[in-house]
Formats: structure tokens, C-alpha cells, sequence
């Protein structure tokens, strides 16, 4: 069998590409996790006079353009939440397709930098430089602007999306309910573009995408309340304050009907982010590119900006509905406060447990976001009637009764507090011996092929 | 598209028309369907072949007796061996000639490593179109080592020309023996791999299970062959049945379908029949490889191949049903006809009357449990 090299063109080249990807796999996320974690509690405004008044010496309240001032901060901080978005996706593009590679046994890309770090704006500059063609019977107008909404439904879920213990834009008082309903301005966008598009396969696509995403909405919904009884309170940050740093202070532990109510959230979130195996919007052994069909250039590539920005979100939204968010272990309300000190602009040590909060936050989100690009490439797709009975017979179904078991639970809480913590206990172990019995399955799968060797050495 | 299809088109009703093909990623090559849909369930899909119709059979009249022998290749290029095989048999009846049973054992070894290779493909392709990328890769890994095989055999990895009017081109390479062994025993453990992999997946099982059922009549009644006749529930298999070549001295099972998922003779019955097949397959190679006798792989055969006026007809299994040629002689150097049946033809005629009332998904796994080639329909 043939042997494949790659002859580098230089000799100081592969150090240059090594140092190069290095420094893009891990300055790239510094620098993001400083903007979010240095620039986003600035938007809130006790702080931002705080930092003005103390640090520049300056008093906002005599500026001719004070409110002006805010409104730069703020279009700062969507910036910084947009850039993140977007980087996220095109790093989350090139990681899943670095795990497609593993999972089928191949390589996946791997010239662009070292481990192909950098195909992600390889790929992005490509398409930049395309064409940005328009068929000659599609309504140009609503064609071009079809992407716009798509990306204006995920970029607005980032306004109340927190990352860290201050790291959001707008702690909005009904931040989750926000969060759902944005979400389905990508709706509009698909349908905008499998009408406009003028094709049959678009159509196709994006008649199935409507009723997938207004479908599973509901589920969807009827899952998110089930903590938002718990918590009492719409808010994203209200929802986590409400939960603990450890593992059986979450809500997913604390209520069966909650772990329930997890398993249903995500799966509807599958589905509205159009993942496998609920990719039946763009099946591709079926309707072609769906309602991507006729899209070429940047108009496609911000779709599937859109579809990988979608995987943050996706684990964040669970991840602050029931895995305590930013919740550090033994991090409590009062630690928070000591750790702020009096002064209006926070000590040193405050923002650098915000770092620990990011940290928390994006690893809970990135495991999810794992275990969505391993069904991606494991599950096949279902078909849209069989789409359509999991949501309306089993998900919607099973969702109201997880929000009535919630109501009763609350009351059974209130009457003997003592029940909620030993069910967290309960079901956190009942968690580790299936994550154990999960492992050793896949330990034994793998011993079955590979003969007890793993093989890791194409990372 | 020709005009017959579309005469027999209603244009005055409310469904919608779509041309599924011929650039469509999950019609095998060049097909095109003329889909009639009400929103997702389909009224009918009327298959619209010739495509990649280049004249194969006209070819047969213009070249002589060997030279016709690397235009079946084409026919089937993923199971050319098959193509070969067939073709040669039918010359061989034709002028009389008895072939060595080195080349026999060589014939069922090159056409067994096939099916697998061609079953690889098709089973591949199945579980893409539903959806999982993955099984893909691992179909293709396995098969490139099967190509790798037979390039060592016949120095060509697609369309293979191995087979000879009375024998076989080559004898095979030393070492040979043991490297198909080898890769025999990894492959036996991957079948088991692809059960885990695939087979009895949830979701799958629900796409193919009762999807596109085909009874023991219909598939009588349409000409199907092959698996896609053992997976209606048939067992029917010319291997064993109408024995040609070497295969009378081999001990193997014929899988038939037993309706795992739901009912007999649906999608998921025609896909699994291909994966128990390929070990059948394996445990064929396995028997070739251990009995292979001595001897010549080329009978004496003329120079110029000059039959007698007549005709003959060979049947053979192909990896998509039965292929039979039929060749008639005027007494020159030319045949006077050469007409090659094949399984997908048989199998594209059946999708009209099995696809109304089915998904639009559904006729994408019809077409793959089918395991339909273009240029073996069109020809």
C-alpha cells in the first residue's frame, strides 16, 4: 500500500507552522476568555462609573456625553460576544472535524497548521473569495436576506447567555424565555431562504426545518420549566445562583423529573439546531443541501457559522438550566461577595475567580458539545414522520409531566427539605455507575477490535 | 428525459414534480426518478433509465469474441469480475472449450473477493443514505484491501479483465494465497464489527424495518435476482442450484430474509442478506483457497475464435442478481448478437409499483436496498 508524505517546502517551516498553531489553539481562546471575562462585567454599569471614576479618575456624571459612553460599551461588548460566537463555531468546525476523522478512521484535516488548526479560516477566506451567486429565478431580494436572519437569531441568544459569574451582557429578567424566543427567528431565515431560493429541494428543506423547529419548541419549553420552578425565576443568573457548585447541588440531580426534563431539552435542542439525527432540513442522501441548495459564497458559509455557534449554545442553555452554570465547587454566594471586597470596582481576586467561572461554564459546555459531534457521526437520520411522533407522542407528553411532578416535588420540598438532598445523592450515584457501566462498554467494544490497544497517535 | 416517461405523466393535479437525479448524491450514478409527491409521501417515482447507456451490447457485434472481454468491465464496474465471468462461460459453451479447475477455483476466488468488495459498497452506501456517514469508511477500508488483492492478481483495482475465453490471464502471484488468508480472518471479525457498528442500531432498524415491503410474488413476477430476491424471502440461489464453475465442490449456506425487522422481504431483510452474504462469501474464498488444485489456468483455445453458427446462454450470481448472456453466432469471427441480462434492470422496473404511498426518505433506501448501479442498467 502506498505511503503518503507531506514534503514540508522549507526546513524552518515546521517549527514556524508548530509555533504558529501553538500559539493560535491556545492564544486564540486567552485572548477570547480575557475579552469575555475583562470587557463584559464593564457593561454593567456600577462598574463601568466604578472603573472610570477609579482608575481614570474621572467623573461620568459631569460628561457632556455620558450616555454615549454606555452605548460604546455596549456595541463593545456585542462585538466581543460576536467574535466569540463566531470563533467558537469555526473552532468547534475544524475540532468536529478532527473527531469525524477518529471516529472514521481516517485522519481528518491536517495541513492547514499543525493538526489543521487553521482550516477553519482557511475554509472561512475560501469562501469569502467565492462568488456570491444568486440563481436567475430566485427572489434576490429575500435571498440575500435570509442568511441575515439566521445569523440574528443565534448572535441574539449571546445577549442573555452567561459564561461566567458576571460574564453576561444583560442578566434580563426573563433571560430563558428571551433565549427561546430569538431562536426561532432562524425559522424565518430558513423559511426566507427555501422559498426564495425557487427550488424544489430548498422548498423541501425548509418546510421540513419549519416544522421541525416550531415542533420541537415545545418540548422544548415545556423542558426549561421544570427549572425555572425550581429556581423561581426566569433569569439565566437567577437560574444558577439557585443551584450549587457540586454535582448533587444542580438541578439535574436534585429532581428526577429534572434529569428527565435534561434528556428532553437536549434532545429538542438537537432538533432545532438541525443535528443528527435530526439533520432532516439539509439531508444531503435526500434533498440535496435542503435549503442550502442554491447558496454559494460567505451566504453559505454564515449558515454554517450559524449550525456550530448553535453547538455553544446548545450545551450552555443546559448547561445553565440544570449543571449549575458557573457554579465553582465550594465557590459560595458569600465567597463571591468577601472576594469583590467593598470598593465599588472589584479586586483583583474577584476577576480572577471570574476566569475559574469561565472555566467551569466552558467545560461543562464543551463536554455536551463532545457528546453532540459523537452522534453526529454515530446515529443515522430519522425520517420526518418518525421525527414528528417523538416529538408530539413521547417529548411533549413526557415534558408536562415532568412539569407536573415539578410542581408536586416543589411542595414535598418545602414540607421536608431533607428529600431533595438525598435524592441528589441518589441519583448522582445512580449517574456514576452509568457512566462506569458506559465506559467498560466502550472499553470492551474497543479491546473487541483493537486487542486492549487504543490507539491515539493521529492526534 | 424521454418523452414516454413524461407522456405518462397527470400534470393536472396538485402534486409536485421533482426530478430526483440525475445529479442527486444518492442516486448510484447517473439515475434520474420522476418523483410525483404530495409534500413528503410520494404518489409514484417513475424511474427514467439510459443515462449511461454507451451501447455495450452493440459493441458485442463490432469486436470480436476476445476483444469484447474488457468492455464487460463496464457493465457492472463494481462487480466486473462477475461481468467477466459470464461472458467468458457463455464463449466457452459456445466453442466447446472445457476450462482447467485452476482457473475454475481462480474464477470463484476473484468473483467471491468481489461480492464482498461490491456488497462492501453497497451496504456502505445504504447506511450513508440513511444518514450515518461513518459505516462508509469502514466499508471502503476493507474493500481497499480487497482491491489491493486483486490488483496483485490482475494488476487492475476496478475494471479487472481477468477472465479468459477457457481460463483465467494469470495465474496467482506467490504468496498470494497467504495474504488472502490473512486478510479472510481480519475480514470474518469485521462482520461482527458491522453488526455492532450499524446493523442493529435503533434508528436504523426503524428506517428499514417494513419500509418498501416486496412479496414473494412480486419479486417472482418482477424478475428480481439475486439478494434482493433472497431478501423477499426466496431461496434461490444459482450458486447452488444451477451449479456452474467451481462451485459444486464448496460447502455454503444462502441467506435468506426473515423479516428481522418487521416484515419479510423489506428494506432491512434485502440490506442484512448482503452482510450475512459477504461471509458466506469469505467462507467460499477460504474452501478455494485451501482445496486449489495444480495444473494450467488457460485451456487451448484457437487463435481465432471462429464458432459454428448457433447460440448459448450462461447464468451466473452475480453480486446483483442473475446475469445471463445470450449470444448468438452467425459462424464469423463477430457475434451476431450478444444480449447480457442483469439484476438492476430487473430491480429499477420493480420501483414504480413499490413506491406509492412511501416517503420521499423511504425511496432513497428503496433504491440503496436494491443496490441499483446505472451502467448495469442502461448498458
Amino acid at each position: 500500500m502506498a505511503q503518503f508524505s507531506f514534503a514540508f517546502p522549507k526546513p524552518g517551516t515546521k517549527k514556524l507552522l508548530l509555533g504558529a498553531s501553538l500559539a493560535g489553539a491556545v492564544g486564540i481562546p486567552v485572548l477570547l476568555a480575557c475579552l469575555l471575562v475583562f470587557l463584559i462585567p464593564m457593561v454593567h454599569k456600577p462598574v463601568f462609573d466604578a472603573f472610570i471614576r477609579e482608575k481614570l479618575g474621572h467623573d461620568p456624571s459631569t460628561w457632556a456625553g455620558t450616555q454615549w459612553t454606555y452605548a460604546v460599551a455596549l456595541f463593545l461588548a456585542g462585538i466581543v460576544m460576536f467574535t466569540f460566537a463566531a470563533i467558537s463555531g469555526g473552532i468547534f468546525s475544524w475540532y468536529e472535524r478532527r473527531v469525524a476523522g477518529r471516529i472514521q478512521s481516517r485522519i481528518g484535516p491536517n495541513r492547514v497548521g499543525v493538526g489543521g488548526f487553521f482550516q477553519w479560516i482557511a475554509d472561512a477566506v475560501k469562501l469569502l473569495f467565492k462568488e456570491d451567486l444568486i440563481p436567475a429565478e430566485a427572489d434576490s431580494v429575500l435571498f440575500r436576506a435570509a442568511p441575515y436572519f439566521v445569523v440574528a437569531g443565534m448572535t441574539l441568544v449571546f445577549v442573555a447567555l452567561p459564561a461566567g459569574q458576571a460574564i453576561v451582557v444583560a442578566d434580563l429578567n426573563v433571560g430563558i424565555f428571551y433565549i427561546l424566543a430569538v431562536t426561532s427567528l432562524t425559522v424565518v431565515g430558513i423559511i426566507l431562504s427555501g422559498w426564495s431560493s425557487n427550488s424544489k429541494w430548498a422548498l423541501f428543506g425548509a418546510m421540513r426545518a419549519a416544522a421541525q423547529i416550531i415542533s420541537y419548541e415545545v418540548p422544548a419549553g415545556l423542558a426549561i420549566l421544570v427549572p425555572v420552578l425550581m429556581a423561581g425565576t426566569l433569569s439565566t443568573q437567577g437560574l444558577i445562583q439557585a443551584q450549587g457548585g457540586w454535582p448533587w447541588e444542580w438541578f439535574f440531580f436534585r429532581n428526577p423529573a429534572a434529569a428527565v426534563a435534561f434528556v428532553i431539552l437536549f434532545i429538542s435542542q438537537l432538533a432545532e439546531g438541525n443535528r443528527t439525527p435530526f439533520d432532516l432540513a439539509e439531508a444531503e442522501s435526500e434533498l440535496v443541501a435542503g435549503y442550502l441548495s442554491e447558496y454559494s459564497g460567505f451566504r453559505f458559509a454564515l449558515y454554517f457559522l450559524v449550525e456550530w455557534a448553535n453547538l455553544w449554545i446548545i450545551g450552555a442553555v443546559t448547561t445553565t438550566l440544570f449543571l449549575g452554570g458557573w457554579q465553582i465547587p465550594g465557590v459560595t454566594a458569600q465567597d463571591w461577595a468577601a472576594v469583590r471586597g467593598t470598593g465599588a470596582f472589584p479586586a483583583w481576586g474577584w476577576w480572577a475567580l471570574q476566569f475559574v467561572s469561565l472555566g467551569v461554564f466552558s467545560l461543562k459546555t464543551l463536554l455536551q458539545v463532545n457528546i453532540i459531534i459523537w452522534i453526529r457521526w454515530t446515529l443515522p437520520r430519522i425520517r420526518v414522520d418518525q421525527m414528528m411522533q417523538l416529538c408530539w407522542k413521547y417529548l411533549v407528553p413526557a415534558g408536562f409531566l415532568c412539569m407536573l411532578f415539578t410542581l408536586l416535588w416543589q411542595m414535598v420540598v418545602l414540607w421536608a427539605p431533607l428529600v431533595e438532598k438525598v435524592t441528589a445523592v441518589v441519583v448522582f450515584a445512580a449517574f456514576l455507575y452509568f457512566t462506569w457501566r458506559f465506559l467498560k462498554q466502550t472499553r470492551d467494544n474497543v479491546s473487541l477490535i483493537a486487542h486492549e490497544r487504543v490507539d491515539l497517535s493521529n492526534w | 428525459m424521454s418523452k414516454l416517461v413524461l407522456r405518462r405523466l397527470d400534470r393536472n393535479n396538485e402534486e409536485m414534480l421533482v426530478n430526483f437525479g440525475p445529479q442527486h448524491p444518492s442516486t448510484h450514478g447517473v439515475l434520474n426518478f420522476l418523483v410525483e409527491t404530495d409534500g413528503e409521501v410520494m404518489k409514484r417515482a417513475i424511474p427514467d433509465i439510459g443515462y449511461l447507456h454507451r451501447s455495450l451490447e452493440k459493441i458485442g457485434e463490432m469486436v470480436g469474441y476476445p476483444g469484447y472481454m474488457p468492455y464487460t468491465d463496464r457493465i457492472d464496474y463494481l462487480a466486473a469480475m462477475f461481468a467477466n465471468e459470464g461472458y467468458a462461460m457463455v464463449v466457452e459453451k459456445l466453442i466447446k472449450v472445457e476450462v482447467p479447475p485452476r482457473a475454475r477455483y481462480l474464477r470463484a476466488i476473484s468473483c467471491e473477493l468481489n461480492r464482498i468488495a461490491s456488497h462492501l459498497v453497497s451496504i456502505g452506501t445504504m447506511a450513508t443514505d440513511i444518514g450515518a456517514v461513518t459505516p462508509l469508511v469502514y466499508a471502503l477500508r476493507e474493500r481497499e484491501i480487497i482491491n489491493d488483492l486483486l490488483e496483485a492478481l490482475c494488476g487492475a483495482r476496478l475494471t479487472y479483465n481477468y477472465h479468459r475465453i477457457g481460463g483465467v490471464a494469470f495465474d496467482m502471484p506467490e504468496g498470494w494465497r497467504d495474504k488472502v488468508l490473512h486478510y479472510l480472518d481480519r475480514f470474518d471479525s469485521s462482520v461482527q464489527e458491522w453488526d455492532r457498528l450499524i446493523t442493529w442500531n435503533e434508528i436504523y432498524k426503524k428506517r428499514l424495518g417494513g419500509v418498501a415491503v416486496i412479496s414473494r410474488e412480486q419479486a417472482i413476477d418482477y424478475g428480481l435476482s439475486g439478494p434482493n430476491l433472497r431478501g423477499s424471502g426466496i431461496d434461490w440461489d444459482l450458486r447452488r442450484d444451477v451449479p456452474y464453475g467451481a462451485y459444486p465442490d464448496f460447502k455454503f449456506e444462502v441467506p435468506v430474509g426473515r423479516g428481522w425487522t418487521g416484515k419479510v422481504g423489506d428494506c432491512f431483510d434485502r440490506y442484512y442478506v448482503r452482510v450475512l452474504e459477504m461471509a458466506q462469501s469469505s467462507r467460499i474464498t477460504r474452501q478455494a483457497l485451501e482445496k486449489m488444485p495444480e495444473g494450467e489456468v488457460q485451456a487451448k483455445v484457437p487463435r481465432k475464435i471462429k464458432p459454428e453458427a448457433g447460440e448459448a446462454q450462461s447464468r451466473i450470481e452475480s453480486a446483483r442478481g442473475e446475469m445471463a448472456y445470450y449470444l448468438v453466432s452467425d459462424g464469423t469471427e463477430r457475434a451476431y448478437r450478444v444480449r447480457a441480462r442483469t439484476g438492476s434492470f430487473m430491480a429499477m422496473g420493480i420501483i414504480e409499483d413499490i413506491s406509492p404511498g412511501l416517503m420521499v426518505a423511504d425511496l432513497v433506501a428503496l433504491i440503496a436496498s436494491l443496490d441499483v448501479v446505472a451502467p448495469e442498467t442502461d448498458r
